[in-house]
């Protein structure tokens, strides 16, 4: 099956460990990479609304009033350990090793998430009751939306995570559930990158 | 009286009995004919009993042919409500001079801002959406779009977005901020009302089911072509709508950003758009726009598309400049994002970057000619019939070489300081979406509906239609290119200058002839379904095509190909004719398995759009329900494994060669006879 | 085509409202550019237009051509006329463009022996405010100008984005709150021009409409000496009461003067245009008192709060 093991799409691919799953990842991952692109867009865009509002704060409080630079690092490093683990888990399910290991590593990914999410949340009550609302200033509009919007989809990845821990549950790892898994483990690795960049720009950019 | 203490405000928000429209005669009358009109719908279907087979074929359905079908009807419902609203304030501005006329200030600007979020979001996107979606998968070989469900999501979503307009038609008040909606007038600060909420809740609907749109449409054409079908084999329709569907996936966002942020400014009270706590409308310029100028090439692409193929298909001859026209379409896709500023070239920027982005804005007009061109060159030596739809192709390139021509004049900054905002613009964009897109779609309509419901439009009212709209186009924008150069700026409900008056009753007159093209397309498509018999074309190939959808029956079966196509050259239906292997008998015929109908998409449309109703009125139950139910219903859905049906290969074998045997009892039609009843669906493959 | 030129031509018949009767060197050199570039456009849509209907007709399927040739599509010289014809054009356009985009940029001050004039301009809901800095007037509807010397317009706005056009004079430019745009523009001869907004904004849109009275430098001495006379000064008060939403009609309840003459004031608070802009740019305030600390015109300036 030499065809079958050709790379069919970017990412990690199934090849031989499941042919017929492998064969319809093409056009279904095909087309997730294409909406990741177009959901890149919505981040480039509201990463350029930020940037155009980074001195309109309005006579209130500035990135260095507000931001822990500590905070965001542990957030980054949570982050970043839920992609490895997603990964761990991608490579649990190609390899058809035992079902536990995969509960397992999407179990730590959605732990993970979850910590981040609340890390996020503390953040952003605290920043609050420092005055620093969304309402104050253009510039802290821009800033919650933006990082509030990967928070949502985090948590939409969470969601995701649930249901797919789920469906393994009562389907078994069908071709169903291993193509939706592999979906979700772009989506979880793309937030990543694109926390990377909120880290770097809004974090370490707001703080230098 | 609803109050705002109480039980009512947490049940109905901001909903009082001063949202029905008896503040005046105009607003009801257009009140009533909604809501009678939905009466009647349901009247009827009730009346003949057909819920669950409307449910059943056509709601439900994951077909691509049929949710395209859906879209054009959308398309022209929202079609019919503009054009009347267009003609209004064209009869308005006809009597405006030192005159209020019978349009108050606030009818018109919701007149306005209602004409052109539908023709645009709710006319425009739909039909072309519903155009690509119904012929391309035939055109490039296959039997479905590559996630049908999806498709269906996006049309229920559509769906939703243009019921959430005729609902602001029946309750409350739209908005009067104009189609693209600019703050800081469209801020809660200047215009708390309803609204600008309507407009932004109907408008992110359309975007998000067009960004889905363009994802299916894009993966569809990289991987749903059939054997041989190499990129350089597919029909320009195809292209073209790559090209949509590309830009679809890239300049939505902008819009879904636009309208987001300054939902959260009206709702949230942030500072995006505001004039003060730092806010910048000049950020919302720069997002919409980024938009604004790839749609209107979203918009006129697959008509490009269309125009190739209708001009290359009635002129009896290949395609001339295939490959130019190819790397035309790219190149207008590629440079429409470069252009954006050319909107705003009159908000204080440096001079240099508004020549820069000037010079881009022209760039764009070199390939735009070089199609007009091969257009010629492609009618040049073949044998031209004149069609209805080639008719309106030749329409096209006359009037669309005009408005190039005042596109590249606005393009140039020192005379857009002049032009700008005046209804010298107004008449471009309509001298570009007129005969350029909507020409464009309505060639499509006629030229595919056979392929849709098996007969074929009715000749002369389709000519009547045609005259009407040429007509009407001319009469009613061509003078407002003068006007506008006389200083008359745009959606304004009176003027003082009487050197106008000659030209707005021109164009008022011309809105009357775009009335009378209204009524015919209605008549047409009556009096040909009362003439089905006369016009069926059970042959599948009414036109002489040259492309693959023809080589199938008329109307199409629900998996398109009985055996999948194999093609080896460009215009692969033709090379078949040539060959004489056009209808053969296959030999093996194998199970086809076909997505089964789905209801996710239509709870997921009508969830959000009643969410979408309950956050324009501050009924937050419902808003937070529609949200909601709109999460679960995909989440339910991906629980379901049992999702496609199989058809038997016997079954494909005997409808198949039933046709086949049909077929070979038709009389082949000449060119001669392509427009009367004895063209039954079979050309006669010689006599091109 | 034909038709639409002489339309284009004909339309030039409105008197003041248009540039196409222009009165000042912007508008003229615009109208100019404008033939221009038609001119230079005709060069590829007379071909189209004259061949589709000749091309479509000459081959059509009903008449009598023996040259058929269904399998043509392609020929290297053709294509290589339909794409080179519009690059050249579109390159010799384009100098066009970059050479005007300078010469006409709102912001160029127009060159003249005469110091301009500045006036600030801010847009209110359904009227313009014009302040003459340097006079200490204010109107409200009329715009007096001297023939023959550069006016340097400052514009704001206090509510939601205008643009401010007077067609016969030359460009139009936004105002935006928070925000100041300039625009350069000179009148060369005596006139009434129609000046107005053209952004919509609201629902008495189609009445911002104002007088541009270009008149001579004595006559536009006489207007400003006059303007002085009128005792109706204008402060906080009055402010607020101009850029109340109406139309300036709607003012003669308030205030008694002829709206076909236009609502005057003989003095103006000082630094009222700075103060609008700064209700919405808190840092915009504290720039722009440095700078004026720095100048001379700092009387009776009282900022208590900082």
């Amino acid at each position: 099956m030499s065809t079958a093991a050709r790379n069919r799409h970017p990412g990690i691919n199934l090849g031989n460990t499941d042919p017929h799953t492998h064969a319809q990842a093409e056009e279904t991952l095909f087309g997730f990479w294409v909406f990741l692109m177009s959901d890149l867009v919505l981040f480039a865009l509201l990463f350029a609304t930020y940037a155009s509002m980074i001195g309109a704060t309005d006579g209130g409080p500035g990135p260095k009033d507000v931001f822990e630079l500590s905070s965001a690092a542990i957030e980054t490093g949570v982050l970043l350990l839920s992609s490895l683990t997603m990964g761990m888990a991608s490579i649990a399910m190609k390899y058809k090793e035992h079902p536990t290991r995969l509960y397992g590593w999407l179990g730590v990914t959605l732990l993970l998430g979850l910590v981040f999410l609340g890390l996020e949340a503390h953040d952003f009550v605290k920043m609050a009751s420092e005055g620093a609302t969304p309402q104050r200033s253009g510039w802290l509009s821009s800033f919650y939306a933006l990082v509030s919007t990967h928070g949502l989809h985090v948590l939409a990845g969470c969601i995701w995570l649930t249901i797919s821990i789920i469906q393994l549950a009562v389907f078994g790892l069908r071709s169903e559930v291993k193509l939706r898994i592999m979906r979700l483990s772009l989506f979880w690795h793309l937030l990543d990158v694109v926390w990377i960049f909120i880290f770097s720009v809004v974090y370490l950019g707001g703080l230098a | 009286m609803p109050t705002t203490e109480g039980w009512w405000p947490l049940l109905f928000g901001r909903l009082s009995y001063d949202a029905l429209p008896f503040y005046s005669a105009i607003a009801t009358a257009a009140a009533s004919v909604v809501v009678l009109g939905a009466i009647t719908v349901v009247a009827l279907i009730t009346y003949l009993g057909r819920w669950r087979w409307l449910w059943r074929e056509w709601l439900t359905s994951l077909d691509h042919k049929k949710i395209g079908i859906m879209y054009v009807v959308i398309a022209m419902v929202m079609l019919s409500r503009a054009v009347v609203e267009g003609s209004m304030m064209r009869a308005q501005q006809a009597i405006a001079l030192d005159n209020p006329g019978y349009l108050e200030p606030e009818h018109f600007a919701q007149l306005f801002s209602t004409h052109g979020s539908i023709m645009i979001f709710f006319m425009a996107m739909p039909f072309l959406t519903g155009i690509i979606n119904f012929a391309l998968p035939m055109q490039i070989g296959a039997r479905e779009v590559s996630f049908p469900l999806l498709n269906s999501i996006s049309l229920w979503l559509t769906a939703g977005g243009a019921g959430l307009m005729m609902v602001s038609l029946v309750i409350g008040k739209f908005s009067t901020g104009g189609w693209s909606g600019y703050p800081p007038y469209t801020d809660a600060a200047f215009n708390p009302g309803v609204g600008p909420d309507y407009w932004i809740f109907a408008v992110t609907l359309s975007s998000l089911a067009s960004t889905m749109t363009g994802i299916n449409i894009a993966v569809t054409i990289y991987k749903k072509r059939c054997g041989g079908m190499s990129p350089f084999r597919m029909p320009l329709f195809c292209w073209t709508s790559l090209c949509t569907s590309v830009l679809m996936i890239f300049a939505l966002p902008p819009l879904t950003v636009a309208t987001g942020l300054l939902a959260l400014d009206r709702y949230v009270g942030t500072h995006f758009f505001t004039n003060d706590g730092g806010g910048n409308m000049m950020n919302f310029a720069n997002l919409f726009w980024l938009f604004g100028h790839p749609e209107v090439y979203i918009l006129i692409l697959p008509a490009f598309g269309v125009y190739s193929q209708v001009i290359s298909n009635f002129s009896s001859k290949i395609l001339y400049g295939y490959d130019s026209l190819i790397i035309a379409t790219m190149c207008i896709a590629v440079l429409s994002f470069t252009v954006w500023v050319h909107h705003f070239f009159t908000m204080g920027q440096s001079a240099d970057l508004n020549a820069v982005f000037g010079i881009a804005t022209m760039t764009i007009g070199i390939p735009t000619g070089v199609k007009i061109f091969d257009w010629i060159l492609t009618m040049a030596w073949g044998r031209v019939r004149f069609t209805v739809p080639m008719i309106y192709s030749l329409a096209f390139m006359v009037l669309f070489t005009v408005g190039g021509l005042t596109g590249i004049l606005l393009a140039n900054p020192a005379i857009d300081f002049q032009v700008h905002n005046s209804v010298f613009l107004v008449a471009h964009f309509h001298n570009m979406l007129i005969p350029g897109l909507l020409y464009g779609m309505i060639a499509a309509y006629t030229y595919w509906f056979p392929k849709a419901f098996g007969f074929r439009l009715d000749e002369w009212w389709g000519r009547v239609a045609c005259g009407c709209w040429i007509t009407g186009f001319c009469l009613a924008f061509l003078p407002l290119y003068p006007l506008g150069l006389m200083g008359m700026p745009r959606r304004t409900q009176e003027f003082f200058e009487p050197a106008y008056l000659p030209y707005t009753i021109v164009a008022g007159v011309g809105a009357l002839f775009l009335l009378a093209a209204l009524a015919s397309l209605v008549t047409q498509l009556v009096v040909s379904i009362r003439r089905r018999e006369e016009l069926a074309v059970p042959g599948g190939d009414p036109w002489n095509g040259r492309t693959l959808e023809w080589a199938i029956p008329c109307p199409a079966p629900e998996y398109n190909f009985a055996v999948l196509p194999i093609v080896d050259s460009r215009d692969a239906f033709h090379a078949y004719k040539e060959k004489g292997t056009a209808y053969l008998d296959h030999r093996f015929y194998s199970d086809i398995e076909m997505p089964k109908n789905s209801m996710t998409g239509v709870v997921f449309g009508i969830a959000l759009a009643a969410a979408s109703f309950g956050f324009v009125w501050h009924i937050w139950w419902l808003a937070v329900l529609g949200v909601l139910v709109a999460i679960a219903a995909p989440v339910a859905r991906s629980f379901v494994l049992d999702t496609t049906r199989i058809i038997p290969a016997e079954e494909v074998r005997r409808d198949h060669e039933a046709w086949l045997a049909r077929l070979r009892k038709l009389p082949p039609a000449d060119r001669a006879v392509e427009t009367t009843p004895q063209n039954r669906g079979l050309a006669e493959a010689a006599a091109a | 085509m034909v038709a639409l030129s002489s339309l284009v031509l004909l339309a030039g018949c409105g008197s003041g409202i248009s540039f196409l009767d222009p009165h000042g060197p912007v508008a003229s050199t615009q109208r100019d550019l404008l033939f221009e570039v038609i001119a230079w456009m005709m060069i590829v849509v007379l071909p189209a237009i004259v061949l589709v209907p000749f091309v479509a007709w000459r081959f059509r399927r009903t008449g009598n051509n023996k040259s058929y040739h269904p399998n043509w599509q392609f020929s290297w010289p053709l294509e290589i006329i339909v794409w080179g014809v519009p690059v050249v054009l579109v390159c010799i356009l384009a100098t066009l463009i970059a050479g005007k985009a300078r010469s006409l940029d709102p912001y160029a001050a127009i060159p003249s022996d005469k110091p301009p004039l500045t006036v600030e301009v801010i847009g209110l809901d359904y009227k313009w405010l014009f302040v003459y800095p340097e006079q200490n007037i204010a109107s409200v509807g009329v715009l007096a100008l001297p023939v023959d010397r550069p006016v340097r317009f400052r514009l704001t706005s206090d509510t939601v984005m205008q643009s401010f056009m007077i067609p016969a004079l030359g460009s139009q430019i936004y105002a935006m709150a928070g925000m100041v745009t300039e625009l350069n523009l000179l009148a060369d001869r005596p006139a009434v021009l129609m000046g107005q907004n053209t952004q919509f904004n609201g629902l008495g849109f189609q009445n911002q409409k104002f007088d541009t009275l270009a008149m001579p430098q004595a006559d536009f001495d006489r207007w400003i000496a006059n303007a002085k006379q009128a005792e109706r000064p204008l402060d906080q008060d009055a402010y607020s009461i101009v850029s109340e939403k109406g139309k300036l009609a709607d003012l003669r309840s308030r205030f008694d003067f002829d709206p076909s003459k236009g609502l005057i004031f003989s003095s103006v608070e000082p630094a009222l245009f700075a103060t609008v802009v700064a209700r919405y740019r808190p840092e915009a305030a504290h720039r722009h008192e440095s700078d004026e600390a720095k100048g001379p015109a700092h009387k009776g300036h009282d900022h208590a709060n900082h």
